[in-house]
Formats: structure tokens, sequence, C-alpha cells
């Protein structure tokens, strides 16, 4: 059992009873969606149809509609893949790292925490699929048996590596997330009364009776699903880091890449978790579960791993001018100095200057301001995967090959697809998805008899 | 162990019963009533089937069912009705020919496959051209499958049958010739014998008429042909021996791009630059434009195309202070200790130098040949008796005939192989002039300027379609003979007017009888065999010395020559007319190879421009840089009072101040929606004197405000300091022979010391060394002269697609070897690593070519991440692409650290975007298509395989001929195309390699062989001949 100082404040506010928070959950559920929602989603929906639209074009025509060439050959298609794994990996440290720290006020945000995750490891998955000169054979990429004798994957390869790494985190991601949230859909099948939601509701609730057995092997499960995710938090952008680390690239190839890259998912991560939820709680009307102090808690994290990228930034630097290698510093002073140091400054300014203003309580605890700073995070996100991946590859050894990389319309059609994809599933989510804990936010819960008393008090008056 | 037992099938087989005894001899146990009914005659008649139409019926149905079986025929498979001896399919022939279109020469070998010709390469029996080809010979397979051809001769732009044709044009040719009229028949510079002897008996059937045969050279030689015939009373061209100068000074003379047999005389420069010999040559070079001669110098001084002169007279004047000879009045130069330098560089080598003028004025010839006469050049470096002729064109018989014409006098005016309304100065207005000819009959290959105004448009073979001979220098014979069958109904020239003349026989049967006679043989089996082995050896050397006739060299008057020199006119603003590598005079413009070859000094393609010294570009407020997304300026200039509108403007390092240079050749149409590329200035040129000038100062620039759109492969020009890229040294460092001076090891801190880069690794080797073949390439920088060669020969072996302008732009040329040139930067700036200001070249820049292919890496950086293992390291050391696994994650082109891994952006055989240029998209062009070599799919990575397929057919050709490969077997591409030899390719497991040898040499490094690549390819370090070390 829970043990809590009473002092502590509460991590729900409003004085919520338990059959409040099933209400507030269910609430979208079961009520119609409300303009807002109807304006975001259409806006969502162009985003995807025109991005998908353009990755149409793409496969139909050829990885020549984007402005790679023979010498910067990704470009916003990996960073795009980068920045969307990064994304994906606030959900799974919130969820796993969070529960074995047993971080209560993780409940709130982990629903849709580990959504997010799970739509932006899918919009990440997109990239490596469509970059691909011939998707049609990407299935070569697996290490399945065929009739040409040996012919087998090549297990040096770190694009390898990344094929495994991101179908387990997603797998497991995916397991994660369902598993949580069986009981609170058979809390919603038990509540709905048209026949064909609770049909839907009743199979997506694998028949949860609540009774004592289930959550007990429930909340087993939990755990050691959060023990297996754990390293994969570390592990996926680990390696996809790699990608680059292996590499003979200056610039891309350094060995502080892995903890560099996870401090940088999180931070990411992080920061898209804020910009949904700041959003969410507003529209949906859930000031009093997601409060101020899973805001401000969220901006620490930011702090935190905002200032483990600059480090990583500053002994990149370091290094690049110790190493003695001239390419290497050539590479780096290039980043800084060259023909893309706006895209370098913007990712300094982004990710190492500006989350610094949260050391200051009043800006770490004002909404407005943590939004605004979440945007800006996520743009400095994007830049940093874009500035190592084009910075590094436009003038890399040899002087004649260096160019310049040029995005057309369809490197930024097939961005923003992505991007519209992935809120069209969110506002789903948000609709159709109970999108709290409910269930586990009940064991938060601090009620008192008093409380009790007051709001049946309240209740005959009205 | 046999069997003794024995098993019965019943009882009685046992008892061996009579009933058995009979059934036994029955091959049926069942009484078949056969007997009855073939026996029955009755029978037999009621059935309508006879024995034989059962025999037919079956027969018919097995042939129907085999038929219906077999698969449709493939489309556009090229049937041999009748298989021709030696045609087998998969199996090349070659055959040796000779490749003269009046401005390249070079005695050639054409590959075919199942009749189709495919590549030219280099004749290396050939003593003339030296086995080398240039760009514009190899590309020029792709022309003959241009889909433009003419495809019919036309009467007034109406395809006509050729006996329709025939009738009007001998009609009207003999009414001529009868009248004792007027025929002028105008060509390209003819040094084929039986042509000539052809024309001769032309002249000589029709005693009556005035029949005039006329040489003309676009690219005009004029005044060296008529300052060559004042000083030795004949007009022709000298032989070279650049192989023995020690010295060599160019005033303006871009001889290893357009003089006479410059395949040649790359090679001999090439020869004279070999430092590891104790000595190499000294080049100097005075030009305006930097030429690709200029790119290759030891000094060059950039100076006004009016200098020239000036800088002519001093040294004359220099050299005549030694040599004891008048001096001239000489205005003094800008340029006096360059000039000074040079002259007594010339005159330490006495006789072992020499001293070309690029002037096409009369006089500057002369005062050359003086000045090598006086350096005692004739007879040691320069041989005037043995005389080149491919060049013969006369500029003021041009100017004459086109009076003529004017005059209206002519009766019939034949012209082929060349385009006069496009080539010459528009002052003579020669279209105009043209039309007032009673009848005009040009030969082309394709609709041009001087078609479009001709009465009667006769469509000519291909070369290699084509029956010829040719005498390019004194005692050297060539044949030309046909690899294909004409593709289309076209007749060359010499068939035509063989036809018209009445006489009944055709241009090969001419050529036989013309050899006989000067041969002096009778026709018979010994001159079947001496013809055989000639036209199977492609050439033919007498002894050169006796067939060279003495000529005296009469006195140049220098004073009177210097006076006649003049001054100089001079302007704000000064022009010079140049040939590019790729295009050189114009008349394979259409060739959209030759178009996607970057020039070896801008590394433009698609586009001539005006090309200007950087500051001044800089102070007219126009961009230094272009290429990719970056625009060049435009400008309106005009030239001679001709004005071209906003033509692009660009910043040329070594492009002398305050001149500017364009190329000739352009503003031709290319592709299937005959876009036009460039400008064409040749109608800017004007007459000076005699001579067409091959610059102006008649000049007017003026910034047009307007943007234009360049493509260009290399963006980035300056080596930025990257002493493993390339290296460099200076000819006394060199002799030192202190290699840790010139090309030291790359080492590496380790914990038991520094150590070279080659002994630390984190892989095991490749077992390649000592088991099997070990393939490899050397590169010699020092003979490398950046011609582009190699660049077309590997495209025309092995498919590589052209992309088009846009394309390049986007920087995705599919080349898969190209030539990086970088120019220098301001030395100091290299020691104190100011990367910005490095990446500005100087305003004359030294330049170095490397040419630049997939390294083969023994510990290569592309396969180990590829995720699929499609691209793998075969045990003889190539780095191999397997591009039926690609699936294109480019992630091998990120990680190559030479990036020269191409992908397929887009099916460049299928898109509708190439569909104009790309020869793959349409059936005539596709048959340039190597077979040996797949077509790259949409979605693939490729690269240099080495010529993977010359490798394994050298090792088939010898396993069949039961015996090792041997070093020279087996040539790629690019070697075998190189005229200076630069590339080697062999086996380094061969002891006796040429490659080990070089390989092992002082002066052999890797390109930035500290990323620990091991590759395969190894360069030879640059040597300048000059004093001190620059880099």
């Amino acid at each position: 059992m829970h043990q809590e100082a009473a002092i502590r404040e509460p991590l729900i506010l409003g004085e919520k009873t338990y059959g409040q928070i099933t209400e507030d959950v269910m609430q979208p559920v079961v009520g119609k969606a409300n303009r807002s929602w109807w304006i975001a989603f259409g806006i969502s929906a162009v985003m995807a149809l025109w991005g998908i639209g353009c990755i149409l074009y793409l496969l139909g025509t050829g990885v020549g509609t984007w402005g790679l060439n023979k010498t910067v050959g990704w470009a916003w298609d990996i960073t795009n893949f980068v920045w969307w794994v990064g994304i994906g990996h606030a959900g799974t440290l919130i969820s796993a790292v969070l529960l074995l720290f047993r971080q209560k006020w993780r409940m709130a945000i982990n629903r849709s925490a580990e959504a997010m995750t799970i739509f932006a490891v899918m919009m990440a998955a997109v990239w490596p699929g469509i970059h691909m000169g011939r998707i049609w054979l990407a299935y070569f990429v697996f290490p399945l048996p065929n009739q040409f004798g040996s012919l087998w994957v090549n297990f040096n390869s770190p694009l390898l590596w990344d094929v495994f790494a991101i179908s387990t985190y997603f797998s497991v991601s995916l397991v994660f997330w369902y598993i949580g949230l069986i009981p609170d859909f058979a809390t919603i099948r038990d509540k709905v009364t048209q026949t064909v939601p609770k049909k839907v509701y009743s199979l997506l609730s694998f028949g949860w009776t609540g009774n004592a057995k289930a959550w007990n092997r429930f909340e087993e499960i939990s755990l050691v699903l959060a023990g297996l995710a754990t390293p994969l938090v570390f592990s996926v952008h680990s390696i996809v880091s790699m990608d680059f680390a292996t590499s003979v690239i200056p610039g891309w190839h350094t060995t502080i890449f892995p903890p560099y890259f996870v401090s940088g998912a999180v931070f990411s991560g992080f920061a898209m978790v804020q910009t949904l939820l700041i959003i969410m709680r507003k529209v949906m009307h859930l000031e009093n579960y997601i409060t101020i102090k899973h805001i401000e808690y969220m901006n620490i994290v930011i702090i935190v791993t905002g200032s483990i990228v600059g480090v990583a930034y500053l002994t990149e630097l370091f290094i690049s001018w110790y190493s003695g290698v001239e390419y290497e510093s050539y590479a780096f002073l290039n980043r800084a100095t060259g023909p893309y140091w706006w895209s370098y400054w913007a990712m300094m300014t982004c990710n190492v200057i500006s989350p610094q203003v949260f050391w200051f309580k009043k800006l770490r605890t004002n909404i407005m301001f943590t939004f605004f700073m979440s945007i800006i995070v996520n743009i400095g996100m994007w830049f940093e995967r874009f500035v190592i991946i084009v910075t590094s590859l436009h003038r890399d050894y040899l002087p004649s090959s260096w160019t310049m990389f040029h995005p057309t319309y369809v490197d930024i059609g097939c961005f923003i697809g992505t991007i519209g994809i992935f809120f069209v599933l969110f506002l789903l989510f948000a609709r159709f998805f109970p999108v709290l804990p409910l269930n586990e936010l009940k064991t938060i819960l601090k009620s008192s008899g008093e409380q009790y008393k007051k709001n049946s008090e309240d209740a005959t008056q009205h | 162990m046999s069997n003794n037992i024995k098993y019965w099938k019943g009882v009685e087989e046992l008892n061996q019963t009579p009933d058995f005894k009979a059934a036994e001899k029955k091959e049926f146990a069942e009484y078949l009533p056969v007997e009855d009914f073939v026996g029955d005659k009755s029978l037999m008649e009621g059935s309508k089937t006879s024995r034989r139409d059962f025999l037919k019926y079956l027969g018919f149905g097995v042939t129907a069912a085999s038929l219906a079986a077999c698969e449709t025929p493939v489309q556009r498979v090229i049937p041999h009705v009748v298989k021709t001896d030696k045609t087998n399919p998969g199996v090349a022939n070659y055959y040796a020919t000779a490749y003269n279109d009046g401005n390249d020469y070079a005695d050639i070998v054409v590959k075919t496959r199942e009749g189709r010709p495919i590549k030219i390469e280099g004749n290396k029996l050939s003593a003339f051209s030296g086995g080398g080809v240039n760009a514009r010979i190899n590309s020029s397979v792709l022309s003959l499958y241009d889909g433009q051809r003419l495809k019919a001769p036309r009467i007034a732009g109406n395809e006509v049958s050729w006996s329709a044709f025939d009738k009007d044009v001998e009609g009207k040719l003999q009414a001529a010739l009868n009248g004792g009229g007027k025929v002028r028949i105008l060509t390209n510079s003819i040094s084929s014998p039986s042509t000539l002897k052809l024309i001769a008996n032309f002249q000589e059937k029709y005693p009556d008429a005035d029949i005039q045969h006329i040489n003309y050279d676009a690219a005009s030689f004029s005044g060296a042909l008529s300052a060559n015939e004042e000083a030795f009373g004949k007009r022709a061209l000298p032989s070279y021996h650049l192989n023995k100068a020690k010295s060599i000074v160019s005033i303006g003379g871009d001889f290893l791009n357009t003089f006479p047999n410059s395949v040649m005389l790359a090679k001999q420069y090439a020869q004279g630059r070999n430092p590891e010999k104790g000595w190499m040559s000294k080049h100097f070079q005075f030009e305006s434009s930097m030429s690709l001669t200029g790119s290759n110098a030891d000094v060059r001084v950039p100076i006004r195309p009016s200098e020239h002169a000036a800088v002519l007279l001093a040294l004359y004047n220099h050299v005549a202070e030694v040599t004891g000879g008048s001096k001239v009045s000489s205005s003094s130069s800008a340029y006096e200790e360059k000039v000074k330098q040079a002259a007594q560089h010339l005159i330490a080598n006495k006789g072992k130098s020499i001293l070309f003028v690029g002037s096409n004025d009369r006089n500057m010839q002369l005062m050359a040949i003086a000045i090598n006469q006086a350096l005692g050049n004739y007879g040691k470096t320069i041989d005037k008796d043995l005389t080149i002729n491919l060049k013969k064109g006369d500029d003021n018989k041009v100017k004459a005939l086109v009076s003529e014409l004017n005059s209206g006098t002519v009766d019939a005016l034949i012209v082929d192989g060349v385009n006069p309304a496009y080539s010459l100065p528009s002052q003579l207005k020669f279209a105009e002039a043209m039309g007032k000819a009673k009848m005009s009959v040009v030969f082309a290959n394709r609709a041009n300027e001087t078609t479009a105004a001709a009465s009667h448009l006769a469509a000519s073979n291909h070369y290699l379609e084509s029956w010829n001979d040719d005498n390019p220098q004194v005692g050297t014979y060539s044949l030309t003979q046909p690899t294909i069958t004409p593709l289309f109904d076209t007749r060359q020239m010499q068939d035509c007017l063989l036809k018209w003349m009445g006489e009944d026989k055709t241009y090969y049967d001419f050529i036989r009888e013309n050899w006989i006679a000067t041969s002096g043989m009778a026709a018979g089996p010994a001159f079947d065999e001496f013809w055989n082995t000639t036209l199977q050896n492609g050439t033919y050397k007498t002894d050169a010395a006796a067939a060279a006739v003495e000529s005296e060299p009469k006195a140049i008057d220098a004073v009177s020559v210097a006076r006649s020199i003049g001054k100089q006119a001079t302007g704000e603003w000064e022009i010079e007319f140049y040939q590019k590598t790729g295009i050189g005079d114009g008349n394979q413009a259409h060739n959209p190879w030759l178009q996607e070859l970057p020039d070896p000094i801008s590394k433009i393609t698609w586009d001539n421009y005006i090309a200007m010294n950087p500051t001044d570009a800089r102070e007219m407020g126009f961009a230094t840089e272009y290429g990719e997304q970056k625009d060049a300026n435009t400008v309106n200039i005009t030239i001679n009072g001709q004005t071209f509108e906003n033509v692009p403007v660009i910043a040329q390092p070594g492009q002398a101040r305050k001149s500017l240079s364009v190329a000739v050749g352009y503003g031709q149409t290319i592709g299937k929606e005959n876009e036009v590329i460039g400008f064409n200035v040749f109608p800017a040129m004007n007459y000076k004197g005699g001579e067409v000038a091959n610059y102006t100062a008649e000049v007017k620039l003026e910034d047009a405000d307007g943007k234009y759109q360049i493509a260009t492969t290399q963006t980035h020009q300056t080596i930025m300091g990257r002493d493993s890229v390339v290296r460099e040294t200076s000819f006394s460092t060199y002799q030192s022979g202190d290699k840790e001076k010139f090309n030291p090891e790359h080492t590496i801190a380790t914990h038991k010391g520094e150590m070279s880069v080659n002994k630390v690794d984190l892989w095991a080797s490749h077992p390649v060394a000592a088991a099997g073949h070990h393939w490899g390439m050397t590169i010699d920088l020092n003979s490398c002269i950046g011609c582009g060669s190699c660049v077309t020969s590997c495209t025309s072996e092995n498919n590589v697609p052209v992309v088009g302008k846009d394309e390049v732009r986007r920087s995705r040329e599919m080349h898969w070897i190209r030539i990086d040139r970088y120019f220098s930067s301001n030395p100091e700036d290299v020691e104190n690593r100011n990367y910005t200001e490095m990446e500005t070249p100087e305003d004359n820049p030294q330049v170095v070519h490397q040419p630049m292919m997939c390294q083969h890496c023994n510990h290569a950086p592309c396969e180990t991440v590829c995720p699929v293992a499609a691209t793998t390291h075969s045990n003889e050391g190539i780095n191999q692409m397997t591009y039926n696994r690609c699936i294109g994650t480019r992630y091998c082109a990120n990680n190559c650290p030479y990036k020269v891994r191409r992908f397929n952006w887009f099916s460049y055989q299928n898109l509708d975007k190439f569909a104009a240029l790309n020869p793959s998209q349409d059936d005539l062009g596709r048959m340039v298509l190597n077979p040996d070599v797949t077509v790259r799919a949409r979605g693939v990575m490729e690269k240099c395989s080495l010529c993977m397929q010359r490798i394994q057919d050298g090792k088939l050709t010898a396993k069949k001929e039961g015996r090792p490969v041997v070093d020279g077997d087996i040539e790629t591409a690019c070697s075998s195309a190189c005229p200076t030899n630069a590339i080697t390719f062999g086996d380094y497991n061969n002891k006796a390699s040429k490659v080990l040898e070089r390989s092992k040499s002082d002066r052999a490094f890797r390109v930035i062989e500290e990323v620990g690549t091991q590759s395969n390819v190894y360069y030879q370090v640059k040597v300048r001949n000059t004093e001190t070390t620059s880099a």
C-alpha cells in the first residue's frame, strides 16, 4: 500500500471523488466532440492527406523528388526519423522508468505520453521506409530464410540494428500501453449504453472482471513490462545514434553519441508531452489532474536533459579541437560558421540557452510560457538532427564534392504529412480512449471522511 | 554374389505347360484384333482417314502445339536473317578505323556487339595518334544513334528517294558542268588521298567547267598554315616532338586540346613531364582564358588577348639578344620579368624547346617560326618536313567563295562536313550567299543552319557507316571502314559524287583502285593481303623520312613581320574565343555525353558563358559562386557589333584581368525537343587581315540585371589545405629524393609510439594478398591533364545515364569517374587555417586535376553499413555492387569518404523528364548500350566497378587460351581511353605488373589514407617544375 505524508500536496486537485474521476475521463468518450476538436481534427486531416499525397508521389516517381544529392544522401528524411524517435522516448520513460522509481505523479500523464510514443514511433518508422530507393524490397532487411543459400542481412550495419531496436521498442511500448488500458476500457464498457460502443469496448477490454486476482496480475505484468521497457528507453536512441557514430564521416564519428542522443531524445520527448498536454488539459478540462506541479516536474526534466545536451555539444566542440584531426575540426567550425551556421545557432539557442530560463520557478510554472518553450525545444531538436546529418555530410573529406542541400516541396510535404497523421491519431485517441488511467489515478486520490461529508452536503444543498 | 534363387510367375512356368509356351511368345497376353482390323480391306476402305493422313495430322498437331508453346518473339530484337560470319551473340568484334571530322583525328578501334558499334577506343597500333582518344572522339559513337539524324535526302525540304534526288542533282550538275559552269565544293579539311583523288578526277573529267575545292576549318589554322607556307614553301603544319622538349612556352596555344593531333601531343607532353627519368619539361603559358593546357603549366601568366603580340615580340627580342638576330621594336609589357624568365629557359634549352602560338594571325605565327628557328628547334623538337595534313582551311579562300556566291555565278555548291552558315562570321552572310547559287547540295547528318538554306539536302552517313582513307601525316595512312550498314537511307558524299560523275562504282572500289595505283602493286592476292592487313591494323606507315619532302626554309625578316603585327587594338574589355574540350568546334554539340561532360576548368556542363576574372566580377557586382541553386548573373554583350542578350557571366580564376572569353560551338539544338544549348558566338568573330581573328577588342559589356541557372558538377573550388587529398611538390624537392619531404607517411600515435596508419587497424585484412588476383589502379597526377576522355569513355562503357542540366544543378550527375579540379588558394591562409578565406581561389591559381572514382577500399566504409549486404568485397580486391540486392538506403554513399557512389534518383530509362536527352529512352539510342553492363533500375546505388565485365572477359580469354592473365591484358575503359597513360590498371599480386611497381614508387600515395580505408587505388604525387614548394 502506498504511504504518503499527509502534508504533501495532493496530486489530484479539485477535491475529486472516485466517481468524479470516472465521469471526467468518460466525458469525451460518451459526449459529443466539441468545436475545437473538430477544427483541430480538420486541420490535421488536411495535413495528413497532403503528406500522404506527397509520399505517394515520392514512391511513384523516385527519391529524386526530394532535394537530396550525390553528397547529401540523407537530409530531412533521417532528420525526421530521428526527431520522431526522440519524441517517442518520453512516453516510455514516464510510464516505465518513473513507475520503477515510484513517481506517482506520472499517473496523470503517462497514458497520453505513451499514446504519443506509440504514434511518434509509427511516424518515425515511416521515414526509413519511404527513404529507401526500393521500398518494395524493404523485406530484405529482415533475416528471412531464402533460396539464395547463405544470403543473409549484414549484421555489421547499424541500420539493421535500427530495424530490430525500433521494432522491439514499438512492440513493447504498444503492449505496455495496451495492458494499462484494459481496466479503463472495462470501466467504459460498463458505463456506455449504446450497443456498438459497448461491443467494441468489451472487445477491447478482453473480458476484464476487476477482481483482486486480475488486479494483482495487472500490477505484476506492469512491473515486468516496465522492467523490460526501461533498458529499451536507453537502447533505442543509442542504436539510432550508432547510425552516425559507427561511420567515418567527420561530425558523425563520435563516441559521445549514445548518451547524447538519449538525453536529447528525453528532452524532446518531454517537450512534445508538454505541447500536447497543455492543450489537452485546457480543451478537455483536465486541469485538476494535469496540474502545474506536473508541468513543473516536466520542465525540470527539460532543464536537466537540456543541460546534458548542452554539455554534449560543448564536449564535441572541445574534442574536435583537441583531437587535432583537421577534418573533425573543420566539420565543427563549418557547423558554427559555414553556410549552415543559422541551423547550428538555431539549435544552440533553442536547446541549450533557452531551457535555462526554467531555473526561474516563476517561468517554469507559467503555462503559456511552458507551451512556448516546448515548441522552441521541438524546433531546436529538429535542428539538432538536421545539423548533425546535413552539415556533416555536405562538407566531408573531398572538397570537390561539397554541396548544399535544398529541400523541395515534397520534402516539406512529407514532413508536414507525418505531423498531420500524428495529430489525427492523437486526436482520435483523445476522443475514444481514456486519456487518463482512471483506475490507477484513484489509487493516488487523497480523500477523507470530512471531504465526503462536505461533498454530500453540497449535493443536498443544490 | 549372384542370386541363384529362381522365381516363377506361376505353376505353368515351372512346369512349362504347352499353353504357357505358346502364350510366352506373344507380346500381349490377351488377343488383340489388329490383324482382323488391318487385314479387313472393306473396313479400311470405309475409313476416311488413311495412315498417311493420320501421320500428317499428327505431325501438324505436334508442330502446332510446340509452336504455340513458344514465347512470342521479344520486340526490339534485331534478327540476323543471315548470320554474318564471326558475329556471335555475346562476343564482341573489334574493327580498326579512323576518326576525322576535320577538327579531331585519331586512329581508333570500334567495339561492336551483335553488329552494333558500342564503344570507341584508341588504336594501340597507331604511331600517329598514340593509342589514346579524347572525349569528343570516344563519344562520337552516340552521334551514330542520334534520333534527330536525317533519314533520307530532301529537296526543298521534302523527303525524296535517292533516285529522285540523284536525277535532280545530276541533271542540274551535268548541265552546269557541260556548260562550263562554276562548281564549288566546300568541305572540312580533307586529308583523305582517295577523296582528294576523286575530286581531282571530277575536275579532270570536266575540263571546261570551273570546279574548285575549298577546305574550311571552323576552328581555323589559316594563319599558321600561311606562315608555314611562307617560311617553308608548303602549306601544312609541322609535327612536334613534345616529349623531347625540356622547355615549352605557349602564347595562347591550347595545344593539348585544339591543335591537330592533340591526342598525340598530350601523350608526348606527359612523357616529358615524368620526373622519374631525371628531368621534366618546364612549361610556361601566357594566355588570356584558362585553357586545359594552361591549367597544366608550371608558370602561367594571364595576359590580355591584345598583349599576346607584345609578349611574343618581347620574347623574340630576348632570344634575338642571345642568338644574334635583329631586334624588333616592341612595346614594354607588364610581364617583362616572366617573359624574360621564359626566354632564358628557352635559350638554356636550345634545340630542346618549343614555342607555340595560338593566334590565327599569320604574322604572329611567322614570328613564332622565327623564334623556333633562332632556338634551333627545327629538326629537333619540330619537324617541318614531316607535315601534318589535318588542317588545310584557308580563310581567304572561304571569303572569296562567299563573294563568288554573292555574284550569283556559282552554278552548284556542294558542302560536306561543315556547317558554314553556323560557323562563319556573320559579316560574310553565308546563308544568304548560298541562296544565290543555282543549286546548293549540302551533306549533313542533321538539319542545321546550312541545310536550312540549301536547295538540296543530302542525308549523309555517320563515319561509322562509311568507307574512307586518310593521310593525316606525311607517310602515315589509315583506313576508315564501316562497322554497321547505314541505319537510315543515307549516302556519303564520295559515293554521290561518283554517281553524279556517271561512274558505276562505289567509293570502296574507288579507294581500293586508288591504293593499288599509289602503292604500285598490281591488283591480286599480294595487294589483297596488304589491304586486309592495313584494314585490320587500321593504319599503315611508310618510311616517313623518305616520304617527307625536304623543304628549304626561307629567312624570315623579323623586323618587317614585327611591323606587320603592329599595334594590337585594345579596348576596355577584350574577348577571346576558345574551344571547350567537350564541344570543340561544335560539330558534336548534339551529343548529350559531351554536353554533360564538365568543362575541365570551370566544371560547368550544358552551357557556354562569358568568363571573367573573379576580381572583375566582384567589381561589376556579379556572383563569383554559382551552381546548384546559386544563379549566375547575366550580361548584354556586344561583340563586333553583334549583341547577345542575357547571357551568363561566370567568374573564372585564371582569366586575365579586363579580358573575357567565350566558347564557340554552342547555340545548337539537342534532343527530341530541339532544346538550344548556349549561344553561338561564331558569327561574332571577324576577319582581321586574311584570317578570322580569335579575339576582338570590339566589346561592349553591360549588366543585364538578370539571373541564369548554371549547372556545375563542382561548386567548391579549393583544396582547403588538405594535404592528404592531393599531394604536390616541386621538381627540386622531388629530386632531393627525400620522400619524407614530398610524400610523408601518415602516422598515428599509439601506445607503442608513432605507427604508420596502415599498421593500425580494427579490422582483419581481406585475404587478397598473394592469392589469385588483386586488382587495383594507379593514377599519375603528373600525367593527368584533366581532358575528361576517361569520363566519356566510362559513360560509354558502363551505360552511365545522362541526367541533363536540371539534375546536374541538383548535384546528381551520374559519372562513375570524375575529375576533381582544385584551384590553389592563397598559401598563407593555409598556414593560418583561415577556412573562409581558403574557400576563395586565387585570381591566377595553380590547378590540380585529380581523377576520382571508387577507390575499392580493402576496408571499405560502404561495405560495413549496408544493411542488406548489397555491397561487398570480392576476393580479388574489388568493392562490388549487387544491384539486385540494393534497397537504396544510400547509407553507403553517405559513408563513402570519396563520395563516388551514385544513386539512381529516378528511372532514367522511363521518366518523362529524361525522355528528350537520355539515349536509353528510345529504340535507336538504346543500341549504344553495352549489353555486358546492367542498366541500373531506379532506387539502386551504383559506382565504378573497375570495369568488372572487362576483368571477367580478360580472365576468360586467358583461361580459354590456357595461360595466366598477363599484365596489360585487361584495361579499364578509363585507362584505355587516357591519351597520356596516366591511369594504369593491373594485378597487385602479379609481381611483374606495372601497377605494383607504380604503387611502390616514392610518389605513390593513397587519398586520405589516414581514414584507414586501405584503398586499392594509388595516386602519384604531382610534381611541378617550379623552384619552391607550394602547399
